[in-house]
């Protein structure tokens, strides 16, 4: 281990993507993500990596894409507005299958909203704000660490997915001042893009089975094809043939869904004897951290069940843990894990949130564990 | 030289596009450039937007990238700046890179990156059947024109030297081989190159504008593109219903590339 360092949760992104090996980033400046650019802005050029400021965040998503074509591994970083902008390109890469990390340090919306408050109201944006059938891979910090160890993962899954992966930090996490170590190389698994063992001849660069891939070959090796945002057969050309649109589109969700168990992270705490679960995720897990030992104190069986994963959701884990137990999802938004937290446990489930631009208390939570 | 069969891909054939289009035109010298010039099949990309004209890559035999709408110069940058080795042609049309497509013109142009863009400009929005673009001329019907168009159009060739790109020139699909030259000397060009190139949409534009057909639209083409130095001589009246084609500016100026290039020299292993 390195010396213990004091860090924000958006610097230790920014080292997490180098640790992963980012070779390229594109961003537009927006609160509270700004971190990210400017330490980026530092710190690839000693690299040997390539930053660049684009006009805005719809060319930030694609030169991303465009460099990660080119073989990089490529990040973009943003917030609620510019996350919405991103939207149209985020579709592009999710159907050219090109893998990248886009950061969204979520403020309080809709719009401009409150520019220096936490929220956790992209949730639902994050798995269906581009348009069309799609799995999506989102991760949620709780801490400086994590927001280290998340950004490694974004990129290993990126790369192992062929798909954009979203990291969904909060201003509380961003903003956020803790002592962290930074792990030595080799304590942690990068994954390095995988390569075609076919010629170029024989390599079509969809021809992937139903829960897999087809490794991505960087343009400018040798290998000639096309990569379109049309819908596509196994070559890549666009197709409209019935069964080749429904192979390409449920592949896009297969991909990810049939490999939930490799993808999805979550922690416990306290749930072996617990007859309360809370669900939170993200700055507002602190929270519940504190609120599980307050309610502790005063014997309360309280656990705590923490999605990292937040899409694909931990599904069997949750069940496991919670079903038929009293639930309470703790949201800096008015119910949006809530939804499928509900869907899963197939119960009624009780909710806290907050959309006022201040984090959940612990004792906002403790309050509605006691009926107060 | 061979006829260029060897960069297309034949197989994808027959294209979309309508009988008497200009695109096949431009198309094709765009591949004879590239072959004079002897660029590398396998370093060579071509990226194109949304649009009749941004279909062309899928019948280029080299890494082709048809993107988004508008959208395709920012992709290019990605690409180009992640790696500086490719060669990067991007092939647009006028609503893709003059109207969505605008702001990422103008800042390719400013930063002038190394890539070489080729508008296909036909006046009008081929693919959705004929709404009036950025370049639509003042006064022409289009379908969501139809008393006629009361935008002003805008130069795109002058706001591509206004925005900083380095080479910048423009020509008709009538007058080939000036066009083969002027890609050619785009592509020569270390830094942002505009070939402004003026087709002929007789489907969506000629017909409803009454121009006739493929024929007569190039013959009009012929009759209203004036040269640089012959429009000098030519007073306001005589040019009003005239546009002017030629080299508009060439002027190396540092390229966005190199510039990062010698920053990551002067900075790489700093603590
Ligand atoms: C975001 C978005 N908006 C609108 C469209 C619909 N659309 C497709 S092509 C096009 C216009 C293309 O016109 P132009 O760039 O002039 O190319 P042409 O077809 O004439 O070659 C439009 C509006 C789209 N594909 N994406």
């Amino acid at each position: 281990m390195k010396k213990p360092v004091l860090m924000q949760g958006n610097e230790a992104c920014v080292h997490g993507a180098l640790a992963a090996g980012i070779g390229f980033y594109a961003g537009y400046p927006i609160t509270p993500s700004t971190e990210i650019a400017e330490l980026l802005a530092e710190e690839m050029p000693k690299v040997g990596g390539y930053f660049i400021q684009m006009e805005d965040e719809i060319s930030s998503m694609a030169a991303t894409i465009g460099a990660s074509l080119a073989g990089k591994k490529a990040m973009t970083a943003t917030s609620g507005p510019g996350f919405s902008l991103k939207q149209e390109n985020l579709g592009f890469a999710v159907m050219a299958e090109v893998p990248c990390v886009v950061v969204n340090v979520q403020r309080s919306g809709p719009s401009t909203g409150l520019p220096t408050s936490p929220a956790q109201g992209d949730v639902m944006q994050a798995r269906w704000g581009s348009h069309g059938d799609h799995a999506t891979i989102a991760l949620s910090p709780y801490s400086v660490r994590e927001s280290f160890d998340v950004t490694v993962k974004a990129f290993n899954l990126a790369e192992k997915y062929r798909t954009p992966v979203i990291i969904l930090l909060d201003e509380i996490v961003g903003h956020m001042r803790e002592r962290i170590d930074i792990p030595e190389p080799g304590t942690y698994e990068v994954l390095e893009r995988p390569k075609t063992d076919l010629s170029p001849q024989e390599y079509q660069p969809f021809d992937a089975p139903v829960d897999g891939i087809v490794p991505l070959a960087p343009f400018g090796t040798g290998y000639r094809f096309h990569i379109t945002g049309l819908t596509h057969d196994r070559t890549g050309f666009p197709s409209t043939k019935p069964a080749e649109v429904d192979y390409k589109i449920r592949r896009l969700t297969s991909k990810i869904e049939m490999n939930t168990e490799d993808i999805v992270e979550w922690e416990t705490y306290n749930c072996d004897d617990a007859d309360t679960i809370i669900v939170a995720y993200g700055g507002t897990a602190r929270s519940a951290q504190a609120t599980m030992e307050l309610a502790r104190e005063k014997g309360l069986k309280v656990g705590l069940f923490r999605p990292v994963t937040i899409w694909p959701f931990p599904e069997k884990a949750l069940i496991d843990i919670a079903k038929d137990k009293r639930v309470i999802v703790a949201e800096m938004n008015l119910g949006q894990v809530a939804l499928e937290v509900e869907r899963i446990l197939k119960q009624d489930i009780e909710k806290v949130n907050k959309i006022d631009g201040e984090p959940i208390t612990p004792q906002e939570i403790l309050d509605q564990i006691e009926g107060v | 030289m061979s006829n260029g069969r060897e960069l297309l891909r034949l197989n994808k054939m027959p294209h979309i596009w309508c009988p008497g289009c200009g695109n096949g035109i431009i198309t094709s010298q765009v591949l004879r450039a590239i072959q004079e010039l002897e660029w590398d099949q396998d370093k060579t990309v071509i990226v194109s937007g949304i649009g009749c004209s941004s279909r062309a890559p899928g019948y280029l035999d080299f890494s082709t990238l048809h993107t988004t709408h508008g959208r395709a110069l920012a992709f290019a940058t990605g690409l180009k700046y992640a790696n500086p080795e490719l060669k990067v042609i991007v092939l647009t049309g006028d609503g893709d890179s003059a109207a969505i497509g605008g702001n990422h013109l103008i800042h390719a142009c400013r930063r002038n990156i190394d890539i070489t863009t080729i508008v296909f400009n036909n006046s009008i929005y081929g693919m959705t059947s004929g709404q009036y673009s950025p370049l639509t001329p003042t006064g022409s019907l289009a379908t969501t024109a139809p008393y006629g168009n009361i935008d002003r159009t805008f130069d795109l060739s002058q706001l591509a030297v206004a925005a900083g790109a380095t080479y910048v020139a423009r020509t008709t699909t009538y007058h080939t081989n000036q066009l083969r030259d002027f890609i050619k000397k785009g592509m020569q060009n270390k830094g942002f190159s505009v070939i402004e190139a003026v087709t002929h949409c007789p489907t969506y534009f000629g017909r409803r504008n009454r121009m006739g057909g493929a024929v007569e639209m190039l013959n009009w083409q012929k009759d209203h593109a004036v040269p640089i130095r012959a429009a000098e001589r030519l007073s306001e009246e005589e040019l009003a219903d005239k546009f002017i084609i030629g080299e508009f500016h060439n002027k190396p100026e540092p390229e966005y590339c190199e510039r990062y290039a010698q920053l990551i020299a002067n900075t790489k292993g700093q603590e």
